[in-house]
């Protein structure tokens, strides 16, 4: 089992998740975060006092898949999230030990 | 480079936009009257003369007749009454439209506190100005001077007046503006509406203080600046007795008394409260902007009240509701319009983008420009003295990173950059009533730089004194460690969102 995690540009979440929906996928968990990469931040300006925003708002999303299915998963985000600009974030897998269903206590791949 | 190319082709447009007024000017020089200060009186004094002769001046009067109608009895006028109830009541609404406006620039922490600063102000001078305000700013001159009233209308004394205490019958005092005619509205209502001006030009200066002044020197502040800076000024430039209102000194709704007093006033303060902690290094952005251009919308509002209302105190007209209400009315409407679309165009050239509080800025800047020229200019001039108000205050504005001061929210930047600009220049504008430089009249132009020296420097060196005052008795500023927490929290023990 790995855990996907990827931070994306906000306003690709949706195409982001109805792809993944179409492979499949049935669970996301998704954040909104602040963070900076390449991308840097951007100034802000009110009456002439001028603010550097160091943080630019992104969403992280995490999708739980098991071995077979994260090729393709990754695939899928890239495909969805990508606008070819900077900014379009990135994609980390993440070795994952266990999962536990907490209604039925199912655990490994039944539990995702 | 670019900015300075862009500023000159805007002062050239405004150069280029001049020539038509000035030469409608000139069409009107010798048909404009000479000012004449009227003496606008005490309503007993004109209750005791004889009714008068109504003056509806025929042309075909006799040719010897006095060059001077006689003064005439005062007569309830319910129209202008009514209009006055209303300016009233708009000028009041502009107090929670200024905390808004200030309330949305402050950060989340210091919101409720911002708004307090006005509203308290509602409260205090509320108060003071029926016990003791009116008095000081209209009652009777105090030896002659000029300078500020005496305490014969302490409490509102005698603006009821009792005729049979047994039956409660009472009859009501009259204030009549022009002697010359006889349209008059009570003296309560009268009373009223500068209740709210009082109210308004001390909650313009808590702009300077946002963030770090303590609320218990704010109140005491608010308090001790109306009656020792406010009403006097109010009494020199307004009453008929003042020293500034006999010079001839131009200022139709408030732009020395109100805007360059608040402003200067606010600059003073400054001195002995420092900047912020954090400031300039530490991110002070807006918190809501929106809140700050609904008060932007209530303010533009209200001040219909304020400039259109004033036309009360009009040199020559006894119309509080007529053609001199419906002129402050439309300079009122073009200023403002053309002063938010040229801050707009400033910043849009200078840094690259148009935004919002830019805008909301131009607007208020053109509105604090226009007070002063409100009834006494044609609506060209309201269009390029608009013009004018967003580039003079976009510029005002910038002083404040060149020198260094933190004036929070731009009350000296804009109110007092803008309101002396406007009081000198309607020295240069005017032509309705009233003649200055571009109507020939070169004197009025000196009259009202005396004028804006005379009230900047008073408001000035009493604020100083004030705030020196109260540095070293209650403390101006919070501890460090509560402004970082916010105001609201420390000062009021509330938070403004428990979202």
């Amino acid at each position: 089992m790995k855990l996907i995690e990827a931070i994306i540009k906000p306003f690709k979440l949706d195409e982001v998740k109805d792809a993944l929906n179409d492979i499949g996928i049935e669970g996301i968990t998704v954040s909104e975060v602040k963070g900076f990469g390449r991308q840097k931040g951007h100034t802000e300006l009110y009456r002439g006092a001028e603010y550097v925003v160091d943080f630019i708002p992104k969403i992280k999303l995490e999708v739980a898949v098991s071995d077979d299915l994260v090729n393709k998963v990754v695939e899928t985000i890239q495909g969805s999230a990508k606008t070819g600009r900077i900014g379009d974030g990135k994609i980390f897998v993440i070795s994952l030990e266990e999962a536990v269903r907490i209604r039925t206590g199912e655990t490994g791949n039944e539990a995702i | 480079m670019k900015l300075r190319f862009s500023l000159a082709l805007l002062m050239l447009v405004i150069m280029a936009a001049l020539i038509p007024v000035a030469a409608m000017a000139e069409e009107k020089k010798d048909a404009a009257p000479a000012v004449t200060a009227p003496a606008a009186a005490t309503p007993a004094a004109d209750a005791a003369k004889p009714a008068a002769a109504v003056p509806t001046a025929a042309p075909t009067a006799t040719p010897a007749a006095p060059a001077t109608p006689p003064d005439v009895k005062p007569v309830l006028n319910t129209g202008d009454t009514a209009w006055m109830l209303v300016s009233s009541a708009l000028v009041l609404l502009m107090i929670p439209g200024l905390a808004l406006f200030y309330g949305g620039m402050v950060r989340q922490k210091n919101v409720l506190s911002t708004f307090m600063h006005s509203f308290v102000a509602m409260g205090i001078v509320g108060v003071q100005w029926a016990v003791l305000g009116y008095s000081l700013a209209f009652g009777g001159d105090v030896g002659h001077m000029g300078l500020i009233g005496d305490f014969s209308k302490v409490m509102l004394n005698g603006l009821v007046i009792m005729k049979d205490a047994a039956t409660g019958t009472v009859d009501w005092a009259l204030f009549q503006n022009y002697t010359k005619e006889p349209g008059a509205i009570p003296e309560l209502v009268f009373a009223m509406y500068q209740c709210m001006f009082a109210i308004i030009t001390v909650a313009l200066i808590s702009g300077a203080m946002a963030e770090r002044v303590k609320f218990s020197a704010y109140c005491v502040f608010v308090l001790l600046w109306t009656t020792l800076v406010y009403d006097p000024l109010a009494h020199w430039v307004w009453m008929t007795d003042g020293w500034l209102f006999k010079k001839g000194a131009l200022d139709f709704a408030g732009g020395t008394v109100v805007h360059l007093s608040s402003g200067i006033s606010a600059l003073a303060f400054l001195i002995f409260l420092g900047k912020r902690h954090g400031f300039p290094q530490e991110r002070m952005a807006p918190h809501n902007l929106p809140l700050t251009l609904l008060g932007v919308g209530l303010l533009w509002f209200g001040w219909f009240g304020f400039n259109a209302g004033s036309a009360i105190v009009g040199v020559n007209t006894s119309d509080a509701a007529g053609g001199l209400a419906g002129l402050a009315f439309a300079t009122t409407t073009i200023a403002p319009a053309a002063a938010g679309l040229s801050w707009m165009i400033a910043e849009w050239i200078h840094s690259g983008k148009p935004s919002a509080l830019g805008f909301g800025s131009g607007v208020v800047a053109g509105l604090v420009v226009i007070t002063p020229a409100a009834g006494f200019v044609q609506p060209g001039a309201a269009l390029l003295m608009g013009l004018a108000a967003g580039l003079v205050c976009y510029g005002g504005i910038m002083l404040k990173a060149k020198f260094k001061y933190d004036d929070s929210l731009d009350a000296f930047g804009v109110h007092g950059v803008g309101g002396t600009f406007g009081a000198i220049i309607t020295g240069v504008f005017a032509t309705v009533g009233a003649t200055g430089l571009l109507a020939g009249n070169a004197k009025q132009l000196m009259i009202q730089l005396i004028a804006v020296l005379a009230a900047g420097a008073y408001a000035f060196i009493v604020t100083l004194i004030i705030s020196f005052v109260l540095d070293k008795t209650i403390g101006l500023r919070v501890d460090k460690e509560d402004e970082i927490m916010g105001l609201d929290q420390t000062q009021h023990s509330e938070s403004g969102y428990n979202m």
